[in-house]
């Protein structure tokens, strides 16, 4: 239980391990550590970053699904609004046509009227001449009487 | 068990070392071995580590490793606040190492030296903390340390000062001088021999459980190993630690 020259040797074992590990052991490993430290904070600020993108994104799809909700009812709106005018202007239309016909109509039976009127009065002159010439049977000089006839005919005319 | 010499003899025997040479240049040669072999033991291992150090995923070993560095990192930025490249490895090396020490104390008493004997090797100790040699060792390096960067770091002027002029001030000099070279000399005298009796004691009680009856013995030295476990491991904490306060009491300027 002495203290003797062992104590000299332990010194010297004692630096060369202190040395070795400070020069060959401690450095890479702690350079590890603090690039494996570097990079899970890395990692963990991107997932950060990732959930902000996220939130992100959800608010613009949000504004686009408003935008678009507004846009399809303004649609909606414009295509009824036309619809009714369609349906007016075909009313419109209907009523114009129809207008058109009940007018056409009216001048046809005029016309028929009036081609009805002139084979009446034909037919009426021309019975009237038949009913004067058996009155007048012989009588009648139809040379002589031209003028008479033709007269009364221009009248019945 | 006992060989011829009974009791006492067995004991001292075992706590006889390997020696060579005379007066102050004796040589302990086991535990010169030991703590060599020990301590390659704790190079090859972090050397290894280190070689194939990833910063991806780690190995089991790997893991292993980083795990004391960044425990004993820790110690050290708990309690020294400034710059220094050399504490941290004096702190892992330390622990590591005083540590490997204590664990051979793990190692049944007979064992080693049954298999040296039998090599014609007659006396072998084998936990290098036990020897008071390779405790102080230790302590004084710490002890030079704490002298060098002392110096260093104050100058001499501002060493002297600390040592001459503190706690009492200038005019209690020769008593302030007294009480401070007594608590600087403490330092490393506290540190061997607290490594030292531990670890002295915890052999000796090994010892003594190994002189009962065959049956009585796992009863004792079996508990007496698992207390064991957390007085290797603290003592070495407990030296790292001291280390790095008082390498950071030597960096501070009062």
């Amino acid at each position: 239980m002495s203290i003797n020259a062992t104590l000299i040797g332990q010194m010297i074992t004692f630096t060369l391990l202190v040395w070795f590990t400070m020069q060959y052991v401690w450095p890479p490993l702690i350079e590890a550590l603090d690039e494996r430290k570097k990079k899970i904070a890395e990692g963990l600020a991107a997932a950060e970053k990732g959930q902000e993108d996220i939130k992100l994104a959800e608010k613009k799809a949000m504004k686009y699904l408003k935008e678009a909700k507004t846009e399809s009812a303004n649609i909606i709106a414009l295509a009824q609004k036309r619809a009714n005018e369609v349906v007016e202007e075909s009313k419109e239309t209907a009523k114009l046509e129809g207008e058109r016909m009940i007018e056409s109509a009216k001048a046809q039976i005029e016309q028929e009227m009036q081609q009805a009127k002139e084979t009446l009065r034909k037919e009426v002159s021309l019975l009237a001449i038949k009913a004067a010439e058996q009155i007048l049977q012989e009588e009648v000089d139809k040379a002589k009487h031209k003028d008479i006839i033709s007269k009364v005919s221009a009248q019945l005319g | 068990m006992a060989s011829e010499g009974g009791t006492t003899g067995y004991i001292v025997h075992h706590l006889t070392p390997l020696t060579v040479g005379e007066g102050f240049w004796t040589l302990h040669l086991d535990t010169l071995f030991f703590s060599a072999a020990l301590g390659a033991l704790f190079i090859w291992f972090f050397k290894s580590v280190a070689e194939s150090v990833t910063t991806g995923v780690p190995g089991p070993a790997q893991n292993f490793a980083e795990m004391m560095i960044e425990f004993v990192d820790q110690q050290v930025k708990d309690t020294f606040h400034g710059q220094s490249k050399l504490i941290a490895p004096l702190g892992l090396t330390i622990f590591c190492w005083v540590f490997l020490w204590n664990m051979m104390d793990l190692l049944p008493v007979d064992l080693l030296s049954l298999i040296s004997s039998l090599m014609g090797i007659e006396y072998l100790r084998v936990v290098p903390s036990t020897d008071l040699n390779a405790t102080f060792a230790l302590s004084i390096s710490v002890f030079i340390l704490i002298l060098f960067y002392s110096i260093k770091i104050k100058g001499v002027l501002g060493f002297a000062k600390e040592m001459t002029c503190t706690p009492f001030g200038p005019w209690m000099m020769p008593f302030n001088l007294l009480l401070k070279t007594v608590e600087e000399i403490a330092k490393p005298i506290s540190l061997a021999l607290r490594l030292f009796g531990n670890l002295y004691a915890g052999e000796l009680i090994f010892i003594l459980i190994a002189l009962l009856p065959a049956f009585v013995q796992p009863l004792l030295s079996f508990p007496w190993a698992i207390f064991h476990i957390l007085i290797i491991v603290l003592q070495a904490f407990i030296f790292m630690v001291l280390t790095i306060v008082y390498l950071s009491m030597a960096h501070e300027d009062h």
